[in-house]
């Protein structure tokens, strides 16, 4: 096993390669010119010209790549052309707020996605089936920024019953942190967990009509055996990538609902970073969420390995 | 008897948690300012957390007048080469370093030279800095500067420690971390979350602010901008959307309070900026001509602005002293403008408006679309991000683009850079050498009713030209919560807390 994981990391690192060279040059291909957004109103053709000295935008894309590579390899993600504050710094700002922000909904989702799925899954037919249905379809095409804003106006607006935005570090108060956490982790959950609930079902359904479980049932093994031990481990699977790779979504940035609900996690700075032209926070951030996912493919084969215990001797 | 020591305990604990709560300020903000360096900012935002962090050299009043800051007096000599300023000796850095003429002179020097700094153009009249004694600056001018004192009234004038920008690496340190000498010390910064600031008790006129603790909060969408406020998680808002207006008003718990800004929004013409100038309609006065009688000023407030958006006819906001009545706004007149496109021998006019993408900008060109058809116009729209239409701009790659201008206290700020043949803002690539003559002139008379009379001959010329057409004057439409008692709302829209407090109840 141990092998196998190690040919993944090794496979994992071209991948990171090719991820940065596209990033690069993606963004140069963003119309605007990062000098120029920050100048903003303010323009002295001098400073222009010496900013893009400064910060090497006149160099061939490969100089300005290399360059990079370099600092990267330093552990200097550069510094935000627009704050000044160092790229470094604003990932160890930001990343504990959307960790927390995508645990909670991860949290939500698990929690009302897998036992919806099973319900929808074992109650095939029935009334059960058609409002889990439902619930997936909405929380699939409502959108979050709408849902959001009804839910600040209904909660927080009307009922005071929790505040309409901003973060509060879990150090500062605990209780606090999550009232102002609840409200967007269960906005974001609504797709994730009406995206689980979908695959449960799908899983659950073939595991259901699967050998085994005639061979359980046969053997007279109760329902909720059957349903639970049997079905649900072999149907988990998937649902362990699924999650995963869901999981991975969440902290790429939930821009929207960080958005609305004033959460200064990764999304809501890669997206003030790409409209201001930012390059190196752009390059820092996207660089950070190719690493999170390439880290988190790799848990979920592990994970799939330990699951399913004959991929060991592949 | 534990129990209740405890309990009162708890009592008193909360009643304090609740007091410094209640002497928390917070402000909700449209966008996340820029760099904290106050010679190498850009943003009008960053300029609201100024006011509280940083004090200037001289400050203004309501009337737009100026009014002593970190000066308590100032004079020119008689040809007007000599600015000599007197300064107050109780000020302190908030680093505890005291603040006098060579830290004024060391500040000044740094705007002037500083590669970076985005003042250089601002103080590019001075020649020479002199601090003859610890309460008194001199600045020596190459020529008169009638537009000096207000330059040293917004970020230009503002006073940074000295020993905070000595060492190698200055620039980005001071932008995350300045200290300054004004009511409120920075505390910390998270990117896009908050700004927050501490009461500086050593502040000459610290007594006249009542906040421990003030915290600035960008929350770029308007809803929940205007949510926040309702729910009480901010007390202040600075730009409402005009389309929230009635709901403010409607709202017991909140005091709605707009101005009228200093700046405006205004139509660019590309009238000889690169190949496209050459192919636009526009480059052809009649056309531009034409163009303005068919827009309807008035209908733009009402409907898109909710009453707000005062039209605009001149670069001048209604607060200056320089706003002059001899040019009344326009009256849309269709039949007019069609005559005016037939002598210029087009009876249609296909063109392309740009614009930066947001609802009021592209209601008001969908608008505008509307109103221009009627004599002819067939405009296509092009709403693009606004980054990028900057750099599109620049290089003259537009007909005619929408733009707004937050507004400087002195004309200069509003017209020079738009419209001289070098301007730095003047995208359009307009030049008019008689115009340069007069904005140029009009740089050097300190006498008001002689300075104005200059504007007025440049405004003639602009007024027939058209390189630019003003359409409304930027409101500051700021919402504050009832309790929050002595807010003025100042044309430039700078969030001033002298005498700002909570009411008791």
């Amino acid at each position: 096993m141990f092998k196998l994981i190690l040919r993944r990391i090794i496979v994992a690192i071209p991948t990171l390669i090719l991820v940065s060279m596209l990033i690069f040059s993606l963004q140069k291909i963003l119309p605007g010119d990062p000098v120029l957004a920050m100048a903003g109103e303010e323009r002295d053709p001098a400073v222009l010209t010496y900013l893009r000295e400064k910060y090497r935008l006149n160099d061939p894309l490969p100089v300005q790549y290399l360059a990079w590579v370099k600092q990267v390899g330093q552990g200097n993600l550069g510094v935000s052309l627009r704050t000044d504050i160092p790229v470094t710094v604003l990932v160890k700002q930001k990343l504990p707020v959307t960790i927390q922000l995508a645990v909670m909904a991860m949290f939500f989702s698990i929690l009302i996605g897998i036992p919806l799925g099973i319900l929808a899954a074992v109650k095939k037919g029935t009334r059960l089936e058609f409002g889990a249905n439902l619930f997936a379809l909405s929380g699939m095409s409502i959108p979050n920024f709408w849902l959001g804003i009804i839910l600040i106006m209904i909660v927080a607006v009307h009922w005071k019953l929790l505040p309409a935005s901003g973060f509060v570090p879990p150090s500062e108060d605990l209780g606090l942190s999550l009232k102002t956490m609840l409200m967007p982790a269960a906005v974001l959950s609504t797709v994730i967990s009406a995206y689980l609930m979908r695959h449960t079902r799908s899983a659950m359904l073939e595991a259901l009509s699967a050998d085994y479980v005639r061979t359980a049932r046969a053997k007279g093994a109760s329902e909720w055996v059957v349903v639970l031990r049997h079905a649900l481990r072999n149907a988990l699977m998937p649902i362990v990538t699924l999650v995963t790779i869901l999981f991975g979504e969440l902290l790429a940035g939930a821009v929207l609902t960080e958005q609305i609900f004033g959460i200064p996690g990764f999304g809501k700075l890669l997206v003030d970073a790409v409209f201001n032209r930012d390059y190196a926070v752009v390059q820092g951030i996207v660089l950070c969420i190719a690493i999170g996912f390439i880290t988190l493919t790799l848990i979920a084969d592990i994970l799939y390995i330990l699951v399913n215990p004959r991929l060991r001797y592949a | 008897m534990k129990k209740i020591t405890v309990l009162l305990g708890g009592l008193v604990l909360g009643a304090a948690a609740t007091a410094s709560f209640a002497q928390t300020l917070r402000i909700g903000m449209q966008e996340d300012p820029d760099t904290l360096d106050p010679a190498r900012s850009r943003t009008y935002v960053s300029r609201i957390v100024f006011t509280s962090l940083c004090d200037k050299l001289v400050d203004i009043n309501a009337k737009l007048q100026f009014v002593p800051q970190l000066a308590t007096s100032w004079s020119w000599s008689p040809d007007n080469k000599v600015l000599t300023f007197k300064l107050r000796n109780d000020v302190l850095f908030h680093d505890g370093t005291k603040f006098d003429a060579a830290a004024a002179k060391a500040n000044l020097d740094r705007d002037r030279t500083m590669k970076e700094s985005q003042r250089k153009g601002e103080l590019a009249s001075i020649q020479q800095v002199d601090a003859p004694d610890p309460s008194t600056l001199v600045i020596t001018v190459k020529q008169p500067d009638a537009t000096l004192l207000a330059q040293l009234s917004d970020r230009a004038g503002m006073m940074l420690s000295p020993k905070s920008f000595q060492g190698a690496d200055n620039a980005a340190t001071v932008g995350r971390d300045p200290i300054c000498s004004g009511p409120y010390k920075f505390v910390e910064r998270v990117q896009n979350d908050r700004i927050v600031l501490e009461k500086f008790d050593k502040y000459y006129d610290a007594k006249d602010f009542a906040f421990k603790k003030v915290v600035f909060m960008p929350i770029p969408d308007t809803t929940v901008r205007l949510q926040n406020l309702r729910s009480g998680s901010i007390d202040i808002l600075e730009r409402l959307n005009p389309s929230d207006v009635a709901q403010v008003k409607a709202d017991s718990s909140l005091v709605f309070a707009p101005v009228t800004g200093l700046g405006f929004q205004q139509f660019m013409f590309n009238v000889a900026n690169g190949p496209k100038a050459k192919t636009n309609p526009f480059s052809n006065k009649l056309v531009r001509q034409a163009f303005q009688l068919t827009i309807d000023r008035d209908a733009i407030n009402q409907v898109i602005g909710g009453g707000i958006f005062i039209p605009a006819q001149q670069p001048f906001p209604l607060a200056s002293p320089y706003h002059s009545d001899k040019f009344p706004v326009t009256k849309p007149d269709i039949a007019k403008a069609k005559a005016l496109l037939k002598k210029a021998g087009m009876e249609t006019v296909k063109a392309e408006l740009t614009f930066g993408n947001n609802t009021i900008a592209s209601s008001t060109a969908e608008m505008v679309q509307a109103m221009a058809a009627q004599a002819g116009f067939q405009l296509s729209l092009r709403p693009t991000e606004y980054a990028a239409m900057l750099a599109d701009d620049s290089k003259g790659n537009f007909q005619v683009d929408m733009r707004g201008w937050s507004g400087r206290v002195d004309p200069d700020g509003n017209i020079y850079n738009f419209v001289t043949c070098g301007g730095a803002l003047n995208d359009g690539k307009y030049c008019n050498p008689e115009v340069d003559k007069l904005l140029k002139e009009a740089r050097t008379v300190p006498d008001e009713a002689k300075r104005k009379a200059i504007y007025d001959q440049a405004q003639t010329i602009l007024q027939d030209d058209l390189p630019s057409l003003y359409t409304y004057y930027q409101p500051w439409p700021f919402a504050v919560r009832k309790k929050v008692q002595g807010f003025t709302p100042y044309p430039d829209g700078m969030i001033r807390l002298k005498g700002v407090s909570f009411s008791k109840n």
